[in-house]
């Protein structure tokens, strides 16, 4: 059972290995297609600019990450790798996301601090499998400066310059802005949650 | 709502945590990795370690401390103290760092923060500065090497450079008030955040919840750094936490 934590040269990945070697997961950091194609579950993470996601495309890791999808290979993005499965963000907006959802990701409104960093509550709305047996109303780590309004598949929001999208699931696509990997309990609980999921 | 953030700061040298008043009189207070773990679950929001001797003595952080105190830390984990290139803030990444804070080697080469936040994010770069008040005909003076180089620059300007660099956050601290264990200074920080849009998190001379109250009403603080006052229980975090709920800011509590 191998995790593929896919790199694209979006910072730092090892706080997420880190938190699956904890839970005890056969994880791997890497940007090799092949092996993003034969991966067990994929978690796409990233943080910084929308035009990073670029380096999908190019790489051939989007057409490996296509083929699993395809195949109905549990997904997770974490920030930078949730905004991503929507369709654009006007972060970047020549950059296509990979559309599995539909949305577009925006900035804050000039009215709060923007990047919104720190903990926040979750505010459940609806059934996933992803929060099962997390509380409502649980803190979570965000850092980030763009954030999606909330859609049909939203099945948790947070409050900052308006609601916005925290986590969204749908089938086997999960997404999440906030950071599980720094998030203490709750956010292991999350990433132990992805890590169960039977395909 | 967005709550402020308590963070746990351990000074180390050596492989230890110590904490000094006004950067003097080192005193032990324990193992940086149990520390760590002990804040966390007492509710930390998160953890900054800070290597007080690596600048000074020109050595590597000391990145074991660094691997063994993130192995099981989940929550935000910051390092900083003699990261002066990208190679050495890459290496403080790997060690499983989730944020660097730069301080002297900002000052002499203010594109390093640019250099770090184009490749880890802004979110990875805190930018630390430790100011002084009244010094070099400026309200406030930035500091280097561990606040014995006064810099001629104004501590208010640079945290607006750093900010327009690519700094993510900034680490506020009071040279005068460190370790006093007198009080936050809350017109230095308000003077700081006001003028940036990144997070301020505020840093010296808490000795009592009242303290905390007041850096975030009248100082306008983001987050707030605890050091000694947690170190020598000299107060809890839960009792801290609680204290600040009563007083209505917005806190993450109970975690």
């Amino acid at each position: 059972m191998t995790i593929a934590i896919v790199d694209y040269g979006a910072g730092n990945l090892t706080s997420v290995k880190k938190a699956l070697d904890w839970l005890g997961q056969v994880a791997v950091i890497t940007s090799d297609a092949e092996q993003v194609a034969r991966a067990e579950k994929l978690i796409v993470p990233g943080v910084g600019h929308f035009a990073a996601t670029r380096a999908l495309h190019s790489s051939g890791l989007k057409d490996a990450i296509d083929a699993a999808l395809g195949r109905g290979t549990p997904f997770l993005g974490i920030c930078l790798g949730m905004q991503w499965m929507f369709a654009s963000s006007t972060e970047a907006p020549e950059v296509a996301g990979l559309g599995v959802f539909s949305g577009e990701c925006v900035h804050f409104p000039a009215d709060v601090k923007s990047p919104h960093v720190g903990w926040n509550r979750l505010q459940l709305s609806g059934d996933g499998r992803l929060l099962r047996e997390i509380p409502a109303e649980s803190f979570v780590y965000f850092t980030h400066s763009y954030r999606v309004p909330p859609v049909e598949q939203t099945v948790a929001t947070c409050e900052y310059g308006g609601t916005f999208s925290a986590v969204v699931e749908r089938d086997h696509l999960f997404g999440v802005q906030f950071h599980p990997e720094k998030s203490g309990p709750v956010g292991i609980k999350l990433l132990r949650n992805f890590c169960e999921l039977k395909c | 709502m967005l709550t402020k953030r308590i963070i746990a700061c351990l000074d180390v040298d050596g492989g230890r945590v110590v904490k000094g008043v006004q950067f003097l009189n080192l005193r032990d207070a324990g193992d940086p990795a149990e520390l760590a773990m002990a804040h966390s679950q007492g509710g930390a929001d998160e953890i900054v370690l800070l290597d007080i001797s690596a600048t000074a003595e020109r050595r590597q952080t000391l990145l074991e401390t660094v691997r063994r105190t993130a192995r099981e830390l989940f929550i935000p984990f910051t390092v900083g103290g003699g990261v002066r290139t990208l190679d050495d803030a890459s290496a403080v990444f790997d060690a499983g760092a989730d944020k660097v804070s730069i301080n002297s080697a900002a000052l002499s080469d203010p594109g390093l923060i640019t250099c770090i936040a184009q490749r880890f994010g802004s979110q990875a770069v805190i930018v630390a500065i430790d100011a002084k008040r009244g010094d070099g005909g400026v309200a406030y003076q930035a500091f280097a090497g561990g606040g014995r180089k006064p810099s001629g620059r104004d501590a208010a300007a640079w945290a607006r450079e750093a900010e327009s660099r690519g700094a993510g956050e900034i680490l506020l601290t009071s040279m005068d008030r460190d370790g006093t264990g007198n009080g936050f200074d809350c017109q230095l920080t308000r003077s700081i955040s006001d003028g940036v849009r990144i997070p301020v998190i505020a840093s010296g001379g808490a000795g009592s919840a009242g303290h905390f109250v007041e850096v975030f009403q009248k100082g306008h603080a983001d987050a707030a750094l605890a050091a000694s006052i947690l170190h020598y229980r000299v107060t809890e975090l839960a009792d801290l936490k609680q204290e600040l709920a009563a007083a209505g800011i917005p806190v993450r509590w109970p975690c």
